[in-house]
């Protein structure tokens, strides 16, 4: 099974440059000096100083954080809770559609789920700023935890908890030192979807933010409607470095905690 | 006692947060036109709740008289299915390569298709705009070689429409289909070869339908939200480019028509039950088959 044939070989490679080469364009592009994005006149970093002049964008990217920090982190509670009741909730009446309502923002129009949050925040006459688009991005987002966590806690080993409120544990303590360090690390990547997905939005943001809060999105959308612009360029590639090494950074990680859970297992083998 | 808690919050968050809004769109896709545009200030409540008394289906009217919403629609199902079936075309090879690699780079690969996904969903779409437009990138290679002599038009039509969406969702397709057969016991296949069935024969009876819980989950993670796009149409698509997330949209931000703008969406709404069922179902089981 495991040989790759010259058509997977071909078909990931044709794939990974199709994936990787238009950010990669980007990327060289963003140190320009010509304005002309598709003409190359020589290395300079302009855009970036120019770039990190820009009041506007600073502020926005102020605002992208706050609302990233907060929404990703409530979310990621909700979305625990959601998890646990799906998976070890049992039978409740209005399970179907809790589980529904679970699923659905996954796929959702952002058109949709945008228009009917603003519609309701009007209805209820929330001031439109950052707390309606953390309110927004902590609803979708939980979602996306809830379907992180529950995965891993599906294939999580019951009787370890069980065992724990056998010895007399209360079902939070046992929640707590035993069921939580085993699934922090959906836990954890579950926070960093939201946190990326709530950095990432445009359209969601477009409709439930007010003239005090523009995200970064919305500032990128506002310039890139007018074309290819070298500045976009370059913040395109702060950005894309960032998250580069933040998921290297999180696959290195997980490879440590995966090693050394590895040795820890062989050294209880080998004591028993 | 604390099990209710645990589940009553959440439940209420989705409650307040996505099922009551959209009654609100219903309720507003309903009312007048007067009552709703902008600046329209909601004293109390009673803006919203209290117009029962006059509901009335004009809206819904306007739509099927209008042609351009009915041909958005049709035109945003169309480049919906065919961009997905774009996805699952270049999203299978891959997945299926991916699950066939030697263990130790699994990782890696898997890693590298996450990667994009991880990055910003609008720059990457914006990254194709200087590839593809008439003096971009792809013309100036495309040139370069001699395969063409005069630039092509691909910006601002619906081919790059749907090269923008193969590429945004190309990982959300291959990862469930991915995880699907790298559960697939590979002594099935050659069984099947044994058995004297050629590789082709035995990938068309035995590796599709086992990784068929990823496909369909695959094409409806790319499907819905691929229906009710803004972004890519907006950006690579042209002026011929009729999508139904872009006119609401434009009908919300620009027209300011309110009332229009949430019977479009309470359409749209009404078209994707059936898929997000059906897509919900489809989770619960392997989540199910999981355990």
């Amino acid at each position: 099974m495991n040989r790759l044939s010259s058509f997977n070989v071909v078909s990931l490679t044709l794939g990974f440059v199709f994936l990787y080469v238009p950010m990669l364009i980007l990327v060289i592009y963003s140190f320009n000096a010509s304005k002309l994005v598709t003409v190359w006149a020589g290395f300079s970093t302009r855009w970036y100083g120019e770039l990190l002049s820009n009041e506007a964008f600073l502020d926005a990217a102020w605002v992208t954080l706050r609302v990233a920090v907060i929404s990703s982190t409530i979310a990621t509670v909700l979305g625990t809770m959601a998890a646990y009741v799906l998976v070890r909730g049992g039978r409740f009446m209005g399970r179907t559609l809790f589980s529904g309502m679970i699923y659905a923002p996954l796929v959702m129009p952002e058109v949709i789920t945008g228009l009917s949050l603003l519609l309701l925040f009007i209805g209820l006459g929330l001031d439109r700023g950052v707390l309606t688009i953390v309110l927004a991005h902590t609803t979708f987002s939980m979602c996306f935890v809830s379907v992180v966590v529950s995965s891993r806690l599906v294939s999580f080993d019951r009787s370890l908890e069980e065992a724990a409120l056998d010895l007399g544990a209360s079902p939070w303590d046992a929640f707590r030192l035993v069921t939580l360090p085993i699934i922090a690390p959906a836990v954890i990547s579950g926070w960093l979807l939201a946190f990326t997905l709530s950095l990432d939005d445009l359209v969601i943001a477009s409709f439930t933010s007010g003239p005090s809060a523009t995200t970064l999105p919305m500032k990128i959308w506002s310039s890139v409607r007018l074309g290819v612009s070298p500045e976009i360029n370059a913040l395109s590639t702060i950005l894309i470095g960032l998250v580069t090494i933040g998921v290297i950074a999180a696959s290195l990680a997980s490879k440590h905690a995966a090693l050394r859970a590895k040795r820890d297992e062989q050294a209880a083998a080998r004591a028993a | 006692m604390r099990r209710a808690i645990l589940i009553a919050v959440p439940y209420a968050w989705l409650l307040a947060l996505f099922l009551i809004p959209f009654a609100v769109v219903f309720k507003i896709s309903l009312s007048d036109i007067a009552l709703a545009i902008p600046p329209y200030t909601p004293t109390a409540k009673d803006g919203i709740w209290n117009m029962l008394s006059q509901l009335d289906f004009e809206n819904f009217i306007f739509l099927t008289e209008d042609d351009l919403y009915w041909k958005a629609y049709l035109s945003s199902l169309q480049i919906a299915l065919i961009s997905m079936l774009l996805t699952l075309l270049v999203g299978y090879p891959m997945a299926y390569a991916m699950a066939r690699a030697p263990e130790q780079w699994r990782p890696t690969l898997l890693m590298l298709v996450i990667l994009p996904f991880w990055t910003s969903f609008l720059i990457r779409v914006y990254a194709w705009v200087g590839i593809l437009s008439g003096e971009g990138f792809l013309n100036q290679f495309l040139l370069w070689i001699g395969i063409i002599d005069a630039p092509l038009t691909i910006l601002n039509t619906n081919i790059a429409v749907y090269i923008g969406i193969v590429y945004t969702y190309l990982p959300f397709m291959i990862l469930p289909i991915y995880s699907a057969l790298d559960r697939l016991d590979g002594s099935l296949i050659e069984a099947a070869e044994d058995l004297g069935c050629s590789r082709i024969k035995a990938f068309w009876l035995v590796t599709i339908p086992l990784s068929r819980n990823g496909i369909i989950a695959g094409c409806f993670l790319v499907f819905i939200p691929a229906l009710g796009e803004f972004v890519i149409p907006s950006l690579l698509g042209g002026s011929g480019t009729l999508m139904i997330g872009k006119v609401l949209f434009e009908e919300f931000f620009s027209n300011r028509d309110w009332p229009v703008a949430s019977a479009v969406a309470v359409i749209l709404l009404l078209i994707l039950i059936i898929p997000i069922v059906l897509f919900q179902r489809n989770e619960q089981k392997q989540v199910e088959d999981g355990k």
